[in-house]
């Protein structure tokens, strides 16, 4: 949770930029989604821990309450949420590609939106889903829909989706048959290659494909 | 090497423009085609980022950050105004 | 000034020995740094060639350039981003011996690169037994991501110098920037006097 002076409110779908500068000068940069709506009081990061990573492990393990940080923010405009959309939304977030999406989910109902939405979430194993009560939770509304999808170990007697996203899958959940359709793909590059590439063939406007990648 | 995509740069060229650039539109001086920056392919492990063109790689932008100045070049993209 | 992250180190480690230039971290594992997507040349249509200010355009294709004489080198190597990578061995031919083939007064030469790469060298960083076109990396074909089948090895300088996937040395008679010299990269790069940027 960051409280920025002057913080001049974001879209949903944005991120900022967080610059850690070491006693000595050294410096490092990264990118991270913003996780909280627009409405929400407080600007929330969620950061997953990279164990080999250089700025994760600091940021989950180290960062104590009153800790100052360097942001640059918010960013971005092309992966963000539109209140002028008028079609149906396909929301696919592999990993913690789902922190802007779920920035998404939460403005669409702070914001009593009335836009089909639906999201896929692409995620190893239960223990790796965040925000999973939250989600549950939101899939309550009339017009969300939240399917996950578990790539290596599913929960017992789950009768959802199991393994990677394939064309199949995007085909059975997709809009492509709207052409007002909008869909935002955010994970790790493969996965958002693959899923902008199939949602493409299966006839899905590409200008109304947004994609982001991350390393 | 994956690259990222035009998301990547957002940062650095928000503050180097004095405005948000994701969604700018420009076409490639080398093959021509028309993409937003958040759809270029972006290389950013080197000693600066380059962001090339998503259809023929060839170089779009190339950013820079010595001494904490950023720097831009994007003699190979072409804006296209109003976009 | 930038607020100190306290407790914040980054993922580095010093080394005591005098080995690390200023300004510059160990790593123990190979980052890979690319300017562009990763070119694979198949070897049979792959040359090496040195022209531009020479008496005579002299070229190599795979099985010629492995026929010349190899040396086994292991040098440290210190990239511009900071990292520095001790011990690091490979295998090649010397420049020396290929630039040996042709008469040339030019002082500086371009390295060139499959997919557009470039970088300027004086001719006096790349001979005396200062570098080499590498294709081994610790014993194994060295990886395109590493910059196979073929790349420069210039240990003395930032490892942009070392360019990647290199296909031939242009000599030229002025010293033209190559590509991260052109947007504000030091023309000479000497890790040990900091040579970062232009200016430096």
């Amino acid at each position: 949770m960051l409280d920025v002076p002057n913080w001049p409110g974001h879209l949903a779908g944005q991120h900022v930029d967080l610059r850690l500068t070491a006693e000595d000068g050294y410096q490092a940069q990264r990118s991270y989604s913003i996780a909280s709506a627009p409405e929400d009081r407080d600007l929330v990061l969620t950061v997953a821990r990279v164990d080999d990573g250089e700025v994760s492990p600091y940021l989950v393990d180290d960062l104590q309450p009153g800790d100052e940080l360097e942001v640059r923010g918010p960013i971005g405009g092309y992966f963000a949420w539109e209140d002028r959309m008028t079609g149906p939304v396909l929301l696919v977030g592999g990993g913690s590609g789902v922190v802007p999406l779920r920035s998404m989910l939460r403005h669409h109902r702070a914001s009593q939106s009335t836009l089909e939405t639906r999201l896929i979430y692409s995620v190893r194993s239960p223990e790796d889903v965040i925000y999973r009560d939250e989600l549950t939770e939101l899939a309550g509304d009339d017009t969300i829909d939240v399917r996950l999808a578990f790539t290596r170990t599913s929960p017992p007697e789950w009768d959802g989706l199991r393994g990677r996203i394939d064309a199949g899958v995007l085909d059975d959940l997709g809009w492509d048959s709207s052409p007002d359709a909008v869909a935002f793909i955010c994970g790790p590059n493969g996965f958002v290659e693959f899923v902008a590439q199939s949602l493409v063939a299966l006839g899905h406007p590409p200008r109304q494909i947004k994609t982001e990648r991350f390393g | 090497m994956n690259p990222l995509d035009g998301n990547a740069i957002a940062g650095p060229l928000a503050s180097f423009f004095g405005t948000e650039m994701t969604t700018a539109e420009g076409s490639c001086r080398h093959c021509g085609r028309t993409s937003r920056v958040a759809e270029l392919r972006v290389y950013a492990s080197g000693p600066g980022t380059v962001a090339r063109c998503p259809t023929c790689e060839g170089v779009l932008f190339v950013v820079t950050e010595i001494r904490e100045q950023i720097s831009v070049s994007s003699d190979g993209f072409a804006f296209v105004a109003g976009a | 000034m930038a607020p100190v992250a306290r407790g914040f180190h980054g993922r580095r480690r010093t080394e005591e020995s005098g080995r690390l230039p200023p300004g510059q971290y160990l790593t123990l594992d190979f980052p890979v740094l690319s300017a562009g997507p990763t070119p694979h040349t198949p070897t049979d249509r792959w040359s090496f060639s040195i022209d531009g200010a020479v008496d005579r355009t002299i070229s190599w294709t795979w099985e010629q350039f492995l026929a010349l004489p190899t040396e086994e080198v292991t040098v440290d190597i210190h990239c511009v981003t900071k990292w520095s990578k001790l011990d690091t061995r490979w295998r090649g031919v010397p420049v020396d011996s290929m630039l040996h083939n042709v008469s040339t007064s030019a002082q500086y030469l371009t390295a060139w690169s499959d997919g557009g790469y470039t970088t300027n060298l004086a001719v006096s960083d790349v001979t005396g037994g200062k570098a080499w076109i590498v294709y081994e990396y610790d014993g194994e074909a060295l990886e395109p991501e590493h910059g196979g089948p073929a790349r420069l090895l210039v240990p003395a300088l930032y490892f942009w110098k070392s360019a990647k996937w290199v296909r031939g040395l242009r000599l030229t008679d002025e010293d033209e920037p190559g590509f991260w010299e052109g947007y504000g990269y030091h023309n000479h790069g000497d890790p040990w006097r900091e040579q970062r940027y232009q200016g430096d």
